[in-house]
């Protein structure tokens, strides 16, 4: 059974603004029955092009129909290019959270609004230069790498269970592969905001604790922040680490490589006198 | 709220006969029954009966059962056994819709060297036997096809193919996980070398299962250890639950005629008024050739685990083959095996009924079911579009 949050059961249960509008603004449809889920989601704008009304029907299991309820709910009083911004994390905020392998809910959402919103404005409906790379679930790979990149995703199953792309006959996970790895490569110091000391400390830690500690860990070493002033880290290194001959280029090429990646070009490395 | 329980293809509950005769082996007789002292010996005694019980049940002799501790545990010990004692063989055969303790030891298998043909259904899932005789080869060690399907219900003529695999010099393994119980098994008139049973499908517990091994096969063990089980299968016994499984199979066969009329009516009464209260809904398996207990019904333009969650609000407990239950993107295998189209795969609901149910609660289903179904069509992008579509004609 699945562990669904209250709010998707309340949201599957007594669904919002399920139906139709008559004259709609914006309307699409995404998904198809073969895939197990659809949704037809439709918009109206009131006199200060504000979304006045939203309304959809889903095909689909408990997550799809609560996710397809919430973003109802979330887009209504937003302009267009404000419901543009919301994001299929969002939707699944919204809702408490939904299971890893039923975040593809969520992500049929934000397609669904994406679209609609494009037949409100007339815009072509597949993305330009879009190629379809999962033939059996129909996913582009632009809509991998978005997915990709707002997700943070690593491996070829995170992707499917995101965007469904390689969960048929599984044909296409060399290319998802592909994707994966391309999208990792991209520098993404343009799109980072300008973060505040606290927040870069923290950025600091989370990256030490989720990137880079896991893989110490695993040949035996650690690693602890003593001080970070400005953009210098000052480090310690525990465990096999600390007697190590090549720990510091360890700290180079790999700490100070990832910190330069997640969290600011301008961070470097030192470690703490013994 | 009551829980209706339907989905006995899952589990089952323990019967009370079976939970009685079990509790003094928690408690009081906890000796092992490998021990030299009266205390141990005499648990040993009761096995020695429990033995013969599940050995009446199958009409088999009390050697040729071997303890497990489920039938996942049977199935692989039965595999593994073949290729071993035939190690100079690399080939299986299997269907396209056996269970997952079948399926995937096999894809495991096939990464080992081994080389897996697994045989299609139609759409009735009926297995075409032809097939069977021309899949095997000189290198095939052994064939495994399940008795009872536990999606559909659907049986399979396992008797007729391990003659088959018989006369190709190749071993015959049946998974009668679902069968047993439901449908008479008689092991003096078939030539199958070895049979899976699951304790809790047949209202012992859960954590037993019996690997029937015919007497003068050729037998590894899967669990080395000690002396158990004269060799076969290591690990000190599970007592109380050997115990409660021979009540268990005693207490099947009393009740096998029920199941092939009392249950048997109820089920039929379900899937008919199901059928004819909701349109563009059908059963999925062939009709005549099915377990008394399973129906497989599929509901198009909904999806089955949005059924199976407002069933669960009303206490209704049943399966669904669809994608959305199972974590995967694509529904059942068995549905797909059939070419089930995928429209109608997502929108299957198994319903397995036991001797437990009461006419009260089929009435109630079938009461509840209609609204269900109204209600997730109602959200459905694609149920209007398909009454606009059928009103234009």
């Amino acid at each position: 059974m699945w562990e669904y949050t209250d709010k998707v059961k309340e949201h599957f249960l007594n669904p919002h603004n399920v139906g139709e509008i008559e004259n709609p603004d914006g309307i699409a449809e995404v998904g198809s029955l073969a895939c197990g889920d659809a949704l037809k989601l439709a918009f109206k704008l009131d006199e200060n092009k504000r979304i006045k009304d939203a309304k959809f029907k889903t095909f689909g299991c408990a997550s799809a129909i609560a996710s397809s309820s919430a973003l109802t709910e979330i887009i209504k009083g937003m302009t267009v290019d404000e419901a543009l911004k919301v994001s299929n994390q969002d939707i699944a905020q919204y809702l408490g959270g939904l299971p890893d392998e039923k975040m593809h809910c969520s992500v049929m959402g934000k397609q669904a609004l994406e679209k609609a919103v494009e037949n409100y404005r007339g815009a072509p409906a597949l993305e330009e230069g879009a190629k379809i790379i999962c033939e059996c679930f129909g996913v582009t790979d632009k809509e991998i790498e978005r997915a990709i990149r707002e997700n943070n995703l690593s491996t070829v199953e995170d992707v499917t269970n995101y965007t469904k792309a390689g969960g048929g006959c599984g044909g296409c996970h060399d290319a998802i592969a592909q994707i994966i790895d391309h999208v990792k490569a991209e520098p993404k110091m343009d799109s980072k905001p300008k973060l505040t000391n606290i927040q870069k400390i923290r950025l600091i830690e989370e990256t030490i604790e989720r990137e880079i500690r896991p893989s110490l860990k695993q040949d035996g070493g650690d690693i602890e922040i003593i001080d970070i002033i400005g953009n210098r880290v000052i480090v310690a290194t525990r465990g096999a680490c600390a007697t190590c001959k090549a720990s510091d280029i360890t700290l180079k090429n790999f700490v100070e490589y990832r910190l330069k990646e997640l969290v600011s070009p301008d961070i470097t490395v030192e470690e703490a006198a013994k | 709220m009551k829980t209706i329980y339907l989905d006995n293809n899952a589990t089952t509950q323990v019967a009370e006969e079976v939970l009685d005769i079990m509790m003094p082996y928690f408690r009081d007789l906890y000796g092992n029954p490998s021990s030299m002292h009266t205390f141990g010996g005499q648990v040993g005694q009761k096995i020695r009966q429990a033995r013969e019980q599940v050995a009446s049940l199958l009409g088999a002799l009390p050697e040729e059962i071997v303890f497990t501790s489920c039938g996942t545990e049977s199935d692989n010990s039965a595999i593994r056994s073949a290729l071993i004692t035939r190690s100079d063989k690399k080939h299986i055969v299997i269907s396209r819709v056996e269970h997952p303790a079948i399926r995937t030891l096999c894809s495991h298998l096939s990464t080992q060297g081994y080389k897996i043909t697994e045989l299609s259904v139609d759409k009735n899932g009926i297995l075409d036997l032809e097939n069977l005789e021309k899949s095997m080869t000189p290198d095939t060690a052994i064939v495994s096809l399940m008795w009872g399907n536990n999606e559909t219900g659907v049986i399979f003529p396992v008797e007729e193919a391990a003659r088959m695999a018989h006369e190709k010099g190749v071993l015959f393994h049946t998974d009668a996980v679902q069968a047993t119980g439901k449908i008479p098994i008689n092991m003096k008139n078939n030539i199958i070398d070895m049979l899976s049973i699951s304790g809790h499908k047949l209202h012992a517990p859960k954590g037993i299962g019996v690997l029937y091994v015919r007497r003068g096969t050729k037998f590894s063990p899967f669990l080395i250890g000690g002396h158990q089980e004269k060799e076969r299968r290591g690990g000190t016994e599970n007592t109380p639950s050997i115990i409660g499984l021979g009540k268990a199979c005693e207490l099947a066969a009393r009740n096998m005629e029920k199941e092939n009329t009392y249950v048997k009516r109820l089920r039929d009464k379900l899937e008919c008024e199901l059928l004819k209260r909701i349109t563009q809904s059908r059963i999925n398996g062939d009709i005549g050739n099915r377990l008394p207990n399973t129906t497989n019904i599929s509901f198009e333009y909904v999806e089955g685990e949005a059924i199976l969650l407002l069933m669960n609000e009303l206490g209704i407990c049943a399966s669904s083959g669809s994608a959305c239950t199972s974590g995967s993107l694509q529904p059942s295998h068995v549905l797909r095996a059939m070419g089930v189209p995928f429209t109608m795969a997502h929108g299957s609901i198994r319903f397995s009924l036991s001797v437990n149910n009461t006419e009260e609660e089929v009435d109630f289903v079938i009461e509840k079911m209609p609204a269900i179904i109204d209600r997730l069509r109602g959200m459905s992008p694609f149920w209007n579009a398909k009454e606009q579509a059928c009103s234009k004609h």
